[in-house]
């Protein structure tokens, strides 16, 4: 039943581009994008019970090193898209040693401060980053010769990168591994006491949120050819872990219900409402009071209810 | 060789000793018993052996190896188990994923981040051993407390521990869960030497080969069950004159 629901859900992607104009698979390549960096969020918080808020830090880092690469060394993607994950995956890894220094509040408010601090650089490093103008002048990538200028074209790139970004992480949680990473958060003390490395356990976690990141990161410079610091502001961190507590953390396909939640509002309803935060907080605050543990979970819980009644 | 060597060891929370200056040599198959008072600092001396905290002075060994400085983890690596005073288990998952969870602490699978996580085979046979098997599905939390206490035993000897601690393995437990746990510690195999904690004396005594009676932080009597009943100390600690 539950592989059925993936496959169908893969279908209907897949044949998306057939029933829509260009519009929405724009739409849906922006969903797919965030989805990938809401899932590696979820992986912190869902599974490792560690709240980021300074996730946008691995998206922005991963799309601005691509795009300097690109611009300042004039080296094209098959050394850019490399460069830009094992940099931000090393970024990562060095400030996981900072923020896994705390849990909780405090690793919320070290994640916080360390993204910042990027997003700080990202604005005042003119010479490089041409601050608030941004960068422009990018180009998408042409896997194999694929041209992916074209809408639908991209949204089978994006299809394709966002499948195997869930595959591996969904078979990261169901590892045995995950299952280490579940009970830290269950019960840290206890794990210790069984002969697990608590510490690093979180780091390793972490470092592979980062990479995940990163890679959401690429798509989203690809996407866009362009890439400004309220990528790295704290804005985004703070969609990207509203998208994964609105859908269901801990759950696989809560952060993709959260980023089609979070990425409809947006980019739809903004066409029409011209306060879509108001909305968007408004309808966080439904789901919270009504579904407190996320559509997902929440759905479920009230299906069952459903056909226990009938 | 003693099994665990703890050497003057001291620890004081802001200025007041709840460790002072202990010294305790628990042979190899050993069963010791630590009785004391509420607050004699019982809890706090198995938190400094498993590294749950750091001690300020003194030395622990485990059989030849230097703990003292070591994290938690890796003193379990050595061959520590313990169990906590107050149930510390997965209470969301089943009895089964639990014992699993302990077992993966020790396997060098727990670094395996690509593979499926599979129940163990020895899972069964472990709950098996204390008498839990038929609710090897069930969630921890609906079952009786007596049964997450022999789950939790089982836990630590999942692990085949040279060393258990006990931390009052009887406290809360009706009559009948009693029994069932006395028997479950008497079952013990001699391999794995088991030092537990109790605060009230008469219900553990006969556990014990060698019983320490600990007061204020400090070692007020030791020596076998016999001696220790003997003691007047023993009595006043107890009885309060």
């Amino acid at each position: 039943m539950k592989h059925k629901s993936w496959l169908l859900l893969l279908i209907l992607l897949v044949l998306l581009p057939l029933g829509y104009g260009e519009y929405y698979v724009n739409l849906a390549s922006q969903i797919l994008i965030f989805a990938v960096f809401a899932s590696s969020i979820n992986l912190l918080l869902g599974y490792g019970g560690l709240p980021t808020l300074g996730h946008a830090a691995y998206l922005g880092v991963a799309a601005y090193l691509s795009a300097l690469v690109a611009l300042k060394l004039g080296m094209g993607h098959l050394a850019a898209a490399p460069a830009a994950l094992i940099g931000t995956t090393l970024m990562a890894a060095a400030f996981g040693l900072i923020a896994l220094r705390a849990t909780g509040l405090g690793f919320l408010m070290l994640t916080l401060a360390l993204s910042q601090v990027l997003w700080g650089t990202a604005l005042r490093w003119v010479s490089m980053t041409d601050g608030d103008n941004g960068l422009r002048g990018l180009a998408r990538p042409a896997p194999f010769g694929i041209n992916l200028d074209g809408a639908t074209a991209f949204y089978y790139f994006c299809l394709v990168i966002t499948v195997i970004a869930i595959a591996f992480m969904a078979r990261f949680v169901a590892s045995p591994f995950g299952a280490a990473l579940k009970g830290t958060r269950d019960q840290s003390r206890r794990m210790s006491a069984l002969g697990h490395d608590v510490w690093m356990i979180r780091w390793l976690t972490f470092i592979y949120a980062g990479f995940w990141g990163a890679v959401s990161g690429l798509l989203f410079v690809y996407y866009h050819k362009y890439i400004h610091p309220v990528s790295l502001s704290l804005a985004n961190s703070a969609e990207g872990l509203l998208a994964v507590i609105a859908g269901g953390s801990g759950t696989l396909a809560g952060p993709l219900v959260g980023a089609a939640i979070v990425m409809l509002l947006k980019n739809y309803v903004s066409g029409y409402v011209e306060r879509w935060n108001m909305l968007l907080g408004f309808v966080f605050v439904v789901i919270v009071v009504f579904m407190p543990e996320g559509v997902v979970p929440g759905v479920q819980r009230l299906w069952r209810r459903f056909i226990s009644r009938a | 060789m003693a099994a665990l060597h703890i050497q003057s060891l001291k620890k004081a929370f802001g200025g007041l000793p709840a460790i002072n200056d202990v010294s305790l040599k628990v042979e190899e198959g050993e069963r010791r018993l630590i009785i004391g008072p509420n607050g004699a600092g019982k809890t706090t001396l198995f938190n400094l052996v498993t590294g749950d905290l750091r001690c300020d002075s003194g030395n622990i060994f485990l059989f030849d190896h230097e703990i003292t400085r070591k994290a938690t983890h890796r003193r379990v690596h050595l061959g520590l188990a313990r169990t906590y005073q107050i149930i510390t288990l997965f209470p969301k998952d089943t009895l089964e994923h639990n014992i699993a969870l302990s077992l993966l602490g020790l396997s060098r699978d727990r670094w395996n981040a690509f593979g499926r996580n599979r129940p163990p085979e020895e899972a069964k046979g472990i709950l098996a051993r204390v008498g839990l098997e038929h609710l090897a599905q069930r969630p921890v939390s609906e079952v009786a407390y007596g049964e997450k206490r022999r789950l939790e035993i089982a836990m630590a000897l999942a692990q085949k521990p040279r060393v258990l601690l006990l931390d009052e393995p009887l406290a809360g437990l009706s009559r009948e869960e009693r029994g069932a746990v006395k028997q479950l510690i008497a079952g013990i195999p001699r391999e794995t030497t088991v030092v537990m904690i109790e605060h009230d004396m008469d219900t553990a005594l006969d556990m014990a080969e060698r019983i320490t009676v600990l007061h204020y932080g400090r070692v007020i009597v030791e020596g076998t069950r016999a001696e220790v009943v003997a003691d007047p100390k023993t009595r006043e600690v107890y009885l309060g004159h």
